[in-house]
Protein backbone atom coordinates (compact mmCIF):
# COMPACT_ATOMS: atom_id res chain seq x y z
CA UNK A 1 0.00 0.00 0.00
CA UNK A 2 1.35 3.42 -0.92
CA UNK A 3 1.80 5.93 1.86
CA UNK A 4 0.46 9.46 1.68
CA UNK A 5 3.42 11.86 1.52
CA UNK A 6 3.23 15.33 0.02
CA UNK A 7 7.04 15.64 0.09
CA UNK A 8 7.07 13.23 -2.86
CA UNK A 9 6.51 16.38 -4.93
CA UNK A 10 10.19 17.20 -4.43
CA UNK A 11 11.12 13.97 -6.20
CA UNK A 12 8.89 14.87 -9.11
CA UNK A 13 10.04 18.47 -9.28
CA UNK A 14 12.99 18.03 -11.72
CA UNK A 15 10.77 16.16 -14.18
CA UNK A 16 8.02 18.70 -13.73
CA UNK A 17 10.32 21.68 -14.41
CA UNK A 18 11.95 20.05 -17.41
CA UNK A 19 8.74 18.92 -19.06
CA UNK A 20 6.99 22.19 -18.22
CA UNK A 21 9.79 24.14 -19.90
CA UNK A 22 9.53 21.92 -22.99
CA UNK A 23 5.77 21.52 -23.13
CA UNK A 24 4.01 24.47 -21.51
CA UNK A 25 6.01 27.34 -23.03
CA UNK A 26 5.84 26.03 -26.63
CA UNK A 27 2.19 25.10 -26.14
CA UNK A 28 1.36 28.63 -24.95
CA UNK A 29 3.25 30.00 -27.97
CA UNK A 30 1.09 27.86 -30.22
CA UNK A 31 -2.11 28.97 -28.47
CA UNK A 32 -0.95 32.56 -28.81
CA UNK A 33 -0.34 32.27 -32.55
CA UNK A 34 -3.60 30.44 -33.12
CA UNK A 35 -5.67 33.54 -32.33
CA UNK A 36 -3.51 36.12 -34.14
CA UNK A 37 -2.42 37.18 -37.59
CA UNK A 38 1.13 38.25 -38.36
CA UNK A 39 2.71 39.94 -41.37
CA UNK A 40 6.25 39.57 -40.08
CA UNK A 41 8.27 42.21 -38.16
CA UNK A 42 6.73 40.91 -34.93
CA UNK A 43 3.43 42.67 -35.68
CA UNK A 44 0.47 40.71 -34.43
CA UNK A 45 -3.26 41.32 -34.81
CA UNK A 46 -6.06 39.71 -32.86
CA UNK A 47 -8.05 37.26 -34.97
CA UNK A 48 -10.14 35.42 -32.43
CA UNK A 49 -11.33 32.05 -33.61
CA UNK A 50 -11.11 32.83 -37.35
CA UNK A 51 -8.32 30.33 -38.01
CA UNK A 52 -10.20 27.55 -36.29
CA UNK A 53 -13.36 28.29 -38.24
CA UNK A 54 -11.48 28.47 -41.56
CA UNK A 55 -9.63 25.27 -40.84
CA UNK A 56 -12.68 23.25 -39.87
CA UNK A 57 -14.31 24.31 -43.16
CA UNK A 58 -11.20 23.86 -45.29
CA UNK A 59 -11.27 21.05 -47.82
CA UNK A 60 -7.50 20.76 -47.73
CA UNK A 61 -7.63 19.99 -44.00
CA UNK A 62 -10.46 17.49 -44.44
CA UNK A 63 -8.49 15.75 -47.17
CA UNK A 64 -5.25 15.41 -45.21
CA UNK A 65 -7.14 14.39 -42.07
CA UNK A 66 -8.97 11.75 -44.11
CA UNK A 67 -5.71 10.42 -45.54
CA UNK A 68 -4.25 10.36 -42.03
CA UNK A 69 -7.14 8.29 -40.67
CA UNK A 70 -6.96 5.94 -43.67
CA UNK A 71 -3.22 5.47 -43.14
CA UNK A 72 -3.49 4.89 -39.38
CA UNK A 73 -6.49 2.58 -39.82
CA UNK A 74 -4.69 0.42 -42.38
CA UNK A 75 -1.55 0.34 -40.21
CA UNK A 76 -3.45 -0.85 -37.13
CA UNK A 77 -5.50 -3.37 -39.15
CA UNK A 78 -2.34 -4.91 -40.61
CA UNK A 79 0.31 -4.61 -37.91
CA UNK A 80 -1.64 -5.72 -34.83
CA UNK A 81 -2.89 -9.12 -36.19
CA UNK A 82 0.36 -9.71 -38.09
CA UNK A 83 2.44 -8.93 -34.99
CA UNK A 84 0.38 -11.33 -32.85
CA UNK A 85 0.67 -14.07 -35.49
CA UNK A 86 4.45 -13.70 -35.74
CA UNK A 87 4.88 -13.62 -31.95
CA UNK A 88 2.88 -16.87 -31.70
CA UNK A 89 5.05 -18.55 -34.32
CA UNK A 90 8.34 -17.61 -32.62
CA UNK A 91 10.24 -20.22 -30.60
CA UNK A 92 9.76 -19.81 -26.83
CA UNK A 93 13.30 -20.69 -25.86
CA UNK A 94 16.60 -21.77 -27.32
CA UNK A 95 19.53 -20.44 -29.28
CA UNK A 96 17.42 -18.63 -31.90
CA UNK A 97 15.41 -16.46 -29.50
CA UNK A 98 18.01 -13.69 -28.87
CA UNK A 99 18.91 -13.80 -32.56
CA UNK A 100 15.26 -13.24 -33.60
CA UNK A 101 14.80 -10.45 -31.04
CA UNK A 102 17.92 -8.54 -32.15
CA UNK A 103 17.01 -8.72 -35.86
CA UNK A 104 13.40 -7.75 -35.17
CA UNK A 105 14.38 -4.73 -33.06
CA UNK A 106 16.84 -3.51 -35.68
CA UNK A 107 14.39 -1.58 -37.95
CA UNK A 108 13.16 0.44 -34.95
CA UNK A 109 16.67 1.77 -34.26
CA UNK A 110 17.32 3.13 -37.72
CA UNK A 111 16.89 6.94 -37.95
CA UNK A 112 13.54 7.73 -39.57
CA UNK A 113 14.96 9.59 -42.54
CA UNK A 114 17.33 6.67 -43.21
CA UNK A 115 14.27 4.39 -43.24
CA UNK A 116 12.74 6.66 -45.88
CA UNK A 117 15.96 6.83 -47.90
CA UNK A 118 16.45 3.06 -47.62
CA UNK A 119 12.98 2.35 -48.99
CA UNK A 120 13.53 4.91 -51.70
CA UNK A 121 16.65 3.05 -52.84
CA UNK A 122 14.88 -0.30 -52.43
CA UNK A 123 11.91 0.67 -54.62
CA UNK A 124 13.57 2.59 -57.48
CA UNK A 125 11.86 1.16 -60.59
CA UNK A 126 14.92 0.00 -62.55
CA UNK A 127 17.78 -0.19 -60.04
CA UNK A 128 16.09 -0.96 -56.70
CA UNK A 129 15.70 -4.58 -55.61
CA UNK A 130 11.92 -4.43 -55.15
CA UNK A 131 11.33 -2.09 -58.07
CA UNK A 132 13.40 -4.23 -60.43
CA UNK A 133 11.78 -7.44 -59.25
CA UNK A 134 8.23 -6.10 -59.73
CA UNK A 135 8.88 -4.42 -63.08
CA UNK A 136 11.23 -6.84 -64.79
CA UNK A 137 10.67 -10.24 -63.19
CA UNK A 138 6.96 -10.19 -62.38
CA UNK A 139 6.15 -7.72 -65.16
CA UNK A 140 3.94 -5.52 -62.95
CA UNK A 141 4.34 -1.87 -63.85
CA UNK A 142 5.45 -0.21 -60.63
CA UNK A 143 6.57 3.37 -60.08
CA UNK A 144 5.56 5.03 -56.86
CA UNK A 145 6.47 8.53 -58.09
CA UNK A 146 3.78 8.25 -60.78
CA UNK A 147 1.11 5.96 -59.42
CA UNK A 148 -1.00 6.88 -56.38
CA UNK A 149 -1.86 3.28 -55.55
CA UNK A 150 1.80 2.21 -55.73
CA UNK A 151 2.80 5.12 -53.46
CA UNK A 152 0.24 4.10 -50.85
CA UNK A 153 1.22 0.43 -51.00
CA UNK A 154 4.85 1.46 -50.56
CA UNK A 155 4.35 3.70 -47.51
CA UNK A 156 2.16 1.01 -45.90
CA UNK A 157 4.72 -1.76 -46.53
CA UNK A 158 7.46 0.54 -45.25
CA UNK A 159 5.61 1.15 -41.99
CA UNK A 160 4.80 -2.56 -41.63
CA UNK A 161 8.51 -3.24 -42.07
CA UNK A 162 9.44 -0.52 -39.61
CA UNK A 163 7.02 -1.06 -36.72
CA UNK A 164 5.41 -4.54 -36.81
CA UNK A 165 8.32 -5.70 -34.62
CA UNK A 166 7.08 -3.48 -31.79
CA UNK A 167 3.80 -5.43 -31.74
CA UNK A 168 5.75 -8.69 -32.04
CA UNK A 169 8.06 -7.89 -29.11
CA UNK A 170 5.20 -6.80 -26.87
CA UNK A 171 2.96 -9.78 -27.71
CA UNK A 172 5.93 -12.08 -27.27
CA UNK A 173 6.57 -10.65 -23.80
CA UNK A 174 2.93 -11.38 -22.95
CA UNK A 175 3.09 -14.92 -24.36
CA UNK A 176 6.22 -16.05 -22.53
CA UNK A 177 4.68 -14.96 -19.23
CA UNK A 178 1.94 -17.65 -19.54
CA UNK A 179 2.76 -20.60 -17.24
CA UNK A 180 3.09 -24.01 -18.92
CA UNK A 181 0.38 -25.38 -16.58
CA UNK A 182 -2.28 -23.38 -18.45
CA UNK A 183 -1.48 -25.20 -21.69
CA UNK A 184 -1.47 -28.58 -19.94
CA UNK A 185 -4.88 -27.88 -18.45
CA UNK A 186 -6.19 -26.88 -21.88
CA UNK A 187 -4.82 -30.12 -23.36
CA UNK A 188 -6.58 -32.23 -20.73
CA UNK A 189 -9.84 -30.41 -21.49
CA UNK A 190 -9.27 -31.15 -25.18
CA UNK A 191 -9.35 -27.46 -26.12
CA UNK A 192 -8.82 -26.59 -29.80
CA UNK A 193 -5.96 -24.33 -30.89
CA UNK A 194 -8.44 -21.54 -31.41
CA UNK A 195 -9.89 -21.99 -27.93
CA UNK A 196 -6.38 -21.84 -26.44
CA UNK A 197 -5.77 -18.61 -28.33
CA UNK A 198 -9.14 -17.06 -27.48
CA UNK A 199 -9.35 -17.99 -23.79
CA UNK A 200 -5.72 -18.23 -22.65
CA UNK A 201 -3.31 -16.37 -24.90
CA UNK A 202 -5.40 -13.37 -25.90
CA UNK A 203 -6.51 -12.44 -22.34
CA UNK A 204 -2.90 -12.81 -21.14
CA UNK A 205 -1.70 -10.51 -23.91
CA UNK A 206 -4.34 -7.88 -23.26
CA UNK A 207 -2.21 -5.48 -21.23
CA UNK A 208 0.71 -5.48 -23.62
CA UNK A 209 -1.66 -5.26 -26.60
CA UNK A 210 -3.25 -2.15 -25.08
CA UNK A 211 0.21 -0.58 -25.00
CA UNK A 212 0.91 -1.79 -28.54
CA UNK A 213 -2.32 -0.35 -29.98
CA UNK A 214 -1.83 2.97 -28.16
CA UNK A 215 1.80 3.39 -29.23
CA UNK A 216 1.09 2.34 -32.82
CA UNK A 217 -1.85 4.71 -32.96
CA UNK A 218 0.11 7.65 -31.55
CA UNK A 219 3.20 7.11 -33.67
CA UNK A 220 1.43 6.34 -36.95
CA UNK A 221 -0.89 9.31 -36.44
CA UNK A 222 2.10 11.61 -35.90
CA UNK A 223 4.25 10.11 -38.65
CA UNK A 224 6.21 12.67 -40.63
CA UNK A 225 9.79 11.90 -41.63
CA UNK A 226 9.51 8.50 -43.34
CA UNK A 227 6.74 9.28 -45.86
CA UNK A 228 8.17 12.77 -46.36
CA UNK A 229 11.55 11.39 -47.39
CA UNK A 230 10.03 8.53 -49.41
CA UNK A 231 7.27 10.25 -51.38
CA UNK A 232 7.47 13.92 -50.36
CA UNK A 233 3.68 13.78 -50.02
CA UNK A 234 3.20 12.94 -53.69
CA UNK A 235 2.35 12.05 -56.36
CA UNK A 236 0.29 15.26 -56.24
CA UNK A 237 -1.02 15.44 -52.69
CA UNK A 238 -1.99 11.79 -52.51
CA UNK A 239 0.30 10.88 -49.59
CA UNK A 240 0.31 14.28 -47.84
CA UNK A 241 -0.51 13.13 -44.33
CA UNK A 242 -1.49 15.53 -41.54
CA UNK A 243 2.06 16.23 -40.24
CA UNK A 244 3.43 16.79 -43.72
CA UNK A 245 0.66 19.27 -44.44
CA UNK A 246 1.26 21.00 -41.10
CA UNK A 247 4.98 21.43 -41.72
CA UNK A 248 4.21 22.76 -45.20
CA UNK A 249 1.93 25.43 -43.74
CA UNK A 250 4.11 26.31 -40.71
CA UNK A 251 7.65 26.24 -42.06
CA UNK A 252 7.02 26.32 -45.81
CA UNK A 253 4.42 29.07 -46.12
CA UNK A 254 5.13 30.52 -42.65
CA UNK A 255 1.39 30.92 -42.01
CA UNK A 256 1.78 30.86 -38.24
CA UNK A 257 -1.84 31.45 -37.27
CA UNK A 258 -3.46 28.73 -39.37
CA UNK A 259 -0.60 26.33 -38.58
CA UNK A 260 -1.02 26.91 -34.84
CA UNK A 261 -4.77 26.36 -35.03
CA UNK A 262 -4.14 23.16 -36.97
CA UNK A 263 -1.57 22.03 -34.38
CA UNK A 264 -4.07 22.41 -31.56
CA UNK A 265 -6.82 20.54 -33.40
CA UNK A 266 -4.30 17.84 -34.37
CA UNK A 267 -3.15 17.39 -30.77
CA UNK A 268 -6.73 17.35 -29.52
CA UNK A 269 -7.68 14.58 -31.97
CA UNK A 270 -4.64 12.51 -30.93
CA UNK A 271 -5.53 12.88 -27.25
CA UNK A 272 -9.19 12.12 -27.81
CA UNK A 273 -8.63 8.96 -29.85
CA UNK A 274 -5.90 7.71 -27.45
CA UNK A 275 -8.29 8.22 -24.56
CA UNK A 276 -11.05 6.35 -26.43
CA UNK A 277 -8.77 3.38 -27.20
CA UNK A 278 -7.55 3.30 -23.63
CA UNK A 279 -11.02 3.41 -22.12
CA UNK A 280 -12.41 0.80 -24.52
CA UNK A 281 -9.55 -1.62 -24.02
CA UNK A 282 -9.46 -1.38 -20.23
CA UNK A 283 -13.18 -1.10 -19.45
CA UNK A 284 -13.43 -4.78 -18.43
CA UNK A 285 -10.73 -4.34 -15.78
CA UNK A 286 -12.83 -1.87 -13.84
CA UNK A 287 -15.55 -4.43 -13.14
CA UNK B 1 6.03 -26.81 -35.79
CA UNK B 2 7.49 -26.62 -39.29
CA UNK B 3 4.79 -24.23 -40.48
CA UNK B 4 5.47 -21.96 -37.50
CA UNK B 5 9.15 -21.50 -38.27
CA UNK B 6 8.32 -20.62 -41.88
CA UNK B 7 6.36 -17.58 -40.65
CA UNK B 8 9.26 -16.38 -38.47
CA UNK B 9 11.88 -17.01 -41.17
CA UNK B 10 9.81 -15.24 -43.85
CA UNK B 11 9.36 -12.24 -41.56
CA UNK B 12 13.06 -12.05 -40.77
CA UNK B 13 13.94 -12.25 -44.47
CA UNK B 14 11.45 -9.47 -45.17
CA UNK B 15 13.15 -7.35 -42.48
CA UNK B 16 16.63 -8.04 -43.82
CA UNK B 17 16.01 -7.46 -47.57
CA UNK B 18 15.90 -3.62 -47.56
CA UNK B 19 18.83 -3.55 -45.12
CA UNK B 20 20.80 -5.87 -47.41
CA UNK B 21 20.05 -3.61 -50.35
CA UNK B 22 21.26 -0.53 -48.48
CA UNK B 23 24.50 -2.24 -47.44
CA UNK B 24 25.09 -3.71 -50.92
CA UNK B 25 24.57 -0.31 -52.50
CA UNK B 26 27.06 1.33 -50.14
CA UNK B 27 29.83 -0.85 -51.63
CA UNK B 28 29.00 0.04 -55.25
CA UNK B 29 30.50 2.93 -57.21
CA UNK B 30 27.96 5.48 -58.51
CA UNK B 31 28.39 4.33 -62.14
CA UNK B 32 27.40 0.80 -61.28
CA UNK B 33 24.36 1.94 -59.27
CA UNK B 34 22.99 4.14 -62.04
CA UNK B 35 24.17 1.81 -64.82
CA UNK B 36 21.72 -0.97 -64.14
CA UNK B 37 20.60 -3.72 -61.81
CA UNK B 38 23.06 -5.99 -60.03
CA UNK B 39 22.22 -8.18 -57.06
CA UNK B 40 25.78 -8.14 -55.67
CA UNK B 41 28.34 -5.34 -56.02
CA UNK B 42 30.31 -6.07 -59.24
CA UNK B 43 33.11 -3.60 -58.57
CA UNK B 44 33.47 -3.68 -54.80
CA UNK B 45 34.58 -0.29 -53.46
CA UNK B 46 35.15 1.36 -50.09
CA UNK B 47 35.28 4.83 -51.67
CA UNK B 48 31.90 5.85 -50.19
CA UNK B 49 33.04 5.04 -46.68
CA UNK B 50 36.35 6.80 -47.28
CA UNK B 51 34.48 10.04 -48.04
CA UNK B 52 32.56 9.81 -44.79
CA UNK B 53 35.57 9.09 -42.62
CA UNK B 54 37.71 11.83 -44.16
CA UNK B 55 35.19 14.65 -44.60
CA UNK B 56 34.59 16.52 -41.30
CA UNK B 57 31.02 17.58 -42.22
CA UNK B 58 30.20 13.88 -42.46
CA UNK B 59 31.97 12.39 -39.46
CA UNK B 60 31.09 15.35 -37.24
CA UNK B 61 27.46 14.54 -37.97
CA UNK B 62 27.94 11.19 -36.24
CA UNK B 63 29.85 12.71 -33.33
CA UNK B 64 27.16 15.39 -32.84
CA UNK B 65 24.39 12.80 -32.87
CA UNK B 66 26.17 10.58 -30.39
CA UNK B 67 26.88 13.54 -28.07
CA UNK B 68 23.29 14.73 -27.85
CA UNK B 69 21.84 11.23 -27.67
CA UNK B 70 24.14 10.39 -24.75
CA UNK B 71 23.36 13.69 -23.01
CA UNK B 72 19.65 13.10 -23.49
CA UNK B 73 19.82 9.56 -22.12
CA UNK B 74 21.74 10.72 -19.02
CA UNK B 75 19.40 13.65 -18.31
CA UNK B 76 16.22 11.65 -18.95
CA UNK B 77 17.17 8.72 -16.72
CA UNK B 78 18.61 10.96 -13.98
CA UNK B 79 15.44 13.06 -13.56
CA UNK B 80 13.12 10.10 -14.15
CA UNK B 81 14.58 7.94 -11.36
CA UNK B 82 13.41 10.03 -8.36
CA UNK B 83 10.10 10.82 -10.06
CA UNK B 84 9.39 7.16 -10.79
CA UNK B 85 10.25 6.36 -7.16
CA UNK B 86 7.72 8.94 -5.97
CA UNK B 87 4.99 7.52 -8.24
CA UNK B 88 5.68 3.94 -7.24
CA UNK B 89 5.94 4.49 -3.43
CA UNK B 90 3.82 7.47 -2.45
CA UNK B 91 0.39 8.95 -2.88
CA UNK B 92 0.40 12.71 -3.17
CA UNK B 93 -1.90 15.49 -4.24
CA UNK B 94 -2.47 15.30 -8.01
CA UNK B 95 -0.25 12.27 -8.60
CA UNK B 96 -2.58 10.58 -11.10
CA UNK B 97 -3.23 13.80 -13.01
CA UNK B 98 0.48 14.51 -13.16
CA UNK B 99 1.28 11.02 -14.44
CA UNK B 100 -1.35 11.31 -17.16
CA UNK B 101 -0.17 14.79 -18.12
CA UNK B 102 3.37 13.46 -18.49
CA UNK B 103 2.15 10.71 -20.79
CA UNK B 104 0.19 13.13 -22.98
CA UNK B 105 3.51 14.71 -23.94
CA UNK B 106 4.41 11.42 -25.60
CA UNK B 107 1.37 12.05 -27.84
CA UNK B 108 2.33 15.50 -29.11
CA UNK B 109 3.33 15.45 -32.77
CA UNK B 110 6.90 16.75 -33.16
CA UNK B 111 5.68 18.84 -36.09
CA UNK B 112 3.52 20.84 -33.66
CA UNK B 113 6.53 21.82 -31.57
CA UNK B 114 9.12 22.45 -34.27
CA UNK B 115 8.62 26.20 -34.63
CA UNK B 116 7.97 27.12 -30.97
CA UNK B 117 11.02 25.06 -29.98
CA UNK B 118 13.15 26.98 -32.43
CA UNK B 119 12.00 30.27 -30.88
CA UNK B 120 12.28 29.05 -27.30
CA UNK B 121 15.81 27.69 -27.64
CA UNK B 122 16.94 30.74 -29.63
CA UNK B 123 15.56 32.97 -26.87
CA UNK B 124 17.53 31.20 -24.13
CA UNK B 125 20.68 31.18 -26.26
CA UNK B 126 20.94 27.43 -26.70
CA UNK B 127 20.23 27.27 -30.44
CA UNK B 128 22.72 25.06 -32.32
CA UNK B 129 24.08 23.37 -29.20
CA UNK B 130 24.02 19.68 -28.30
CA UNK B 131 22.25 20.57 -25.08
CA UNK B 132 19.32 22.11 -26.96
CA UNK B 133 18.58 18.89 -28.86
CA UNK B 134 19.17 16.78 -25.74
CA UNK B 135 16.73 18.93 -23.72
CA UNK B 136 14.14 19.02 -26.52
CA UNK B 137 14.15 15.23 -26.78
CA UNK B 138 13.42 14.92 -23.06
CA UNK B 139 9.88 16.04 -23.98
CA UNK B 140 9.00 12.52 -25.12
CA UNK B 141 11.79 10.53 -23.41
CA UNK B 142 11.25 11.62 -19.80
CA UNK B 143 7.60 10.49 -19.71
CA UNK B 144 8.59 7.17 -21.25
CA UNK B 145 11.48 6.68 -18.81
CA UNK B 146 9.27 7.50 -15.82
CA UNK B 147 6.68 5.03 -17.09
CA UNK B 148 9.16 2.17 -17.62
CA UNK B 149 11.07 2.76 -14.36
CA UNK B 150 7.86 3.00 -12.37
CA UNK B 151 6.89 -0.44 -13.70
CA UNK B 152 10.19 -1.96 -12.62
CA UNK B 153 10.14 -0.22 -9.21
CA UNK B 154 6.65 -1.54 -8.55
CA UNK B 155 8.17 -5.03 -8.68
CA UNK B 156 10.57 -4.27 -5.78
CA UNK B 157 8.94 -5.06 -2.40
CA UNK B 158 8.52 -2.11 -0.02
CA UNK B 159 10.18 -4.14 2.73
CA UNK B 160 13.52 -3.39 1.04
CA UNK B 161 13.08 0.35 1.77
CA UNK B 162 11.90 -0.24 5.34
CA UNK B 163 14.72 -2.65 6.21
CA UNK B 164 17.27 -0.15 4.91
CA UNK B 165 15.86 2.65 7.10
CA UNK B 166 15.86 0.37 10.14
CA UNK B 167 19.51 -0.40 9.38
CA UNK B 168 20.20 3.32 9.55
CA UNK B 169 20.65 4.14 5.88
CA UNK B 170 19.92 7.73 4.91
CA UNK B 171 17.61 8.14 1.91
CA UNK B 172 20.24 9.24 -0.66
CA UNK B 173 22.58 6.43 0.40
CA UNK B 174 19.79 3.84 0.28
CA UNK B 175 18.60 5.11 -3.12
CA UNK B 176 21.99 5.05 -4.81
CA UNK B 177 23.63 2.01 -3.23
CA UNK B 178 20.70 -0.36 -2.69
CA UNK B 179 17.63 0.68 -4.64
CA UNK B 180 19.08 1.59 -8.04
CA UNK B 181 21.26 -1.54 -8.23
CA UNK B 182 18.16 -3.65 -7.51
CA UNK B 183 16.42 -2.28 -10.63
CA UNK B 184 19.50 -2.34 -12.89
CA UNK B 185 17.57 -4.09 -15.65
CA UNK B 186 14.92 -1.37 -15.57
CA UNK B 187 17.52 1.39 -15.81
CA UNK B 188 19.05 -0.44 -18.78
CA UNK B 189 15.70 -0.74 -20.55
CA UNK B 190 14.80 2.91 -19.88
CA UNK B 191 18.20 4.04 -21.17
CA UNK B 192 17.74 1.86 -24.23
CA UNK B 193 14.40 3.44 -25.13
CA UNK B 194 15.74 6.97 -24.51
CA UNK B 195 18.70 6.20 -26.75
CA UNK B 196 16.42 4.76 -29.39
CA UNK B 197 13.91 7.60 -29.65
CA UNK B 198 16.58 10.29 -29.50
CA UNK B 199 18.73 8.54 -32.13
CA UNK B 200 15.93 8.12 -34.66
CA UNK B 201 14.29 11.56 -34.32
CA UNK B 202 15.10 14.06 -37.05
CA UNK B 203 12.59 16.91 -37.17
CA UNK B 204 13.51 18.56 -33.84
CA UNK B 205 17.20 17.73 -34.22
CA UNK B 206 17.22 19.45 -37.59
CA UNK B 207 15.17 22.45 -36.45
CA UNK B 208 17.35 23.21 -33.41
CA UNK B 209 20.75 23.05 -35.09
CA UNK B 210 22.56 24.84 -37.90
CA UNK B 211 26.25 23.92 -38.06
CA UNK B 212 27.91 23.21 -34.72
CA UNK B 213 25.58 20.50 -33.47
CA UNK B 214 24.08 19.24 -36.70
CA UNK B 215 22.96 15.59 -36.49
CA UNK B 216 24.04 13.00 -39.05
CA UNK B 217 20.47 12.55 -40.22
CA UNK B 218 20.32 16.24 -41.18
CA UNK B 219 23.67 16.04 -42.99
CA UNK B 220 22.19 13.17 -45.00
CA UNK B 221 19.04 15.01 -46.06
CA UNK B 222 21.12 17.98 -47.14
CA UNK B 223 23.43 15.80 -49.22
CA UNK B 224 20.50 14.01 -50.77
CA UNK B 225 19.19 17.27 -52.20
CA UNK B 226 22.32 19.32 -52.90
CA UNK B 227 24.87 16.89 -54.29
CA UNK B 228 22.54 15.49 -56.91
CA UNK B 229 22.04 11.79 -56.63
CA UNK B 230 24.98 10.28 -54.80
CA UNK B 231 23.18 7.11 -53.86
CA UNK B 232 26.30 5.17 -52.87
CA UNK B 233 27.38 7.83 -50.41
CA UNK B 234 23.87 8.10 -48.98
CA UNK B 235 23.73 4.31 -48.61
CA UNK B 236 27.10 4.24 -46.82
CA UNK B 237 25.99 6.98 -44.42
CA UNK B 238 22.73 5.11 -43.81
CA UNK B 239 24.55 1.85 -43.15
CA UNK B 240 26.74 3.54 -40.54
CA UNK B 241 23.66 4.89 -38.70
CA UNK B 242 22.46 1.31 -38.16
CA UNK B 243 25.59 0.23 -36.28
CA UNK B 244 25.20 2.12 -32.94
CA UNK B 245 21.62 0.87 -32.65
CA UNK B 246 22.68 -2.70 -33.38
CA UNK B 247 25.36 -2.55 -30.66
CA UNK B 248 22.92 -1.15 -28.10
CA UNK B 249 20.25 -3.78 -28.86
CA UNK B 250 22.79 -6.54 -28.44
CA UNK B 251 23.43 -5.46 -24.83
CA UNK B 252 19.77 -5.28 -23.81
CA UNK B 253 18.44 -8.15 -25.96
CA UNK B 254 17.10 -10.09 -22.96
CA UNK B 255 15.25 -7.12 -21.50
CA UNK B 256 13.72 -5.28 -24.48
CA UNK B 257 10.43 -7.13 -24.50
CA UNK B 258 10.19 -7.05 -20.70
CA UNK B 259 10.69 -3.28 -20.63
CA UNK B 260 7.31 -2.44 -22.07
CA UNK B 261 5.49 -5.41 -20.59
CA UNK B 262 6.23 -4.22 -17.06
CA UNK B 263 5.04 -0.67 -17.47
CA UNK B 264 1.55 0.06 -16.21
CA UNK B 265 -1.12 1.18 -18.57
Amino acid sequence: MKTENQKAWFFVLPVLLLVAFNALIPMMTVVNYSVQETFGDNMFFWEGLTWFENLLRSERFHASLGRQFLFTGLILAIEIPLGIAIAMSMPRKGFWVPFCLVIMALPMLIPWNVVGAMWNIFTLPDIGLMGYFLNHVLGISYDMTQNVFAAWVTIIIMDVWHWTSLVVLLSYAGLVSIPEAYYQAAKIDGASNFAVFRFIQLPKMKNVLTIAVLLRFIDSFNIYTEPFVLTGGGPGNSTTLLSIDLVKIALGQFDLGPAAAMSLIYFAITLLVSWLFYTLMTKDDAR
Amino acid sequence: MQKRSIVTITYILFLLLPIYWLVAMSFKPTNEILGGFSLFPQTFTLANYKVIFTDPTWYWGYINSIIYVTLNTLISVAVALPAAYAFSRYRFLGDKQLFFWLLTNRMAPAAVFALPFFQLYSAVGLFDTHLAVALAHTLFNVPLAVWILEGFMGGVPKELDETAYVDGYSFPRFFTTIFIPSIKAGVGVAAFFCFMFSWVELLLGKTLTAVAAKPIAATMTKTASSAGYELGLLAAAGTLTIIPGAIVIYFVRNYIAKGFAMGRV
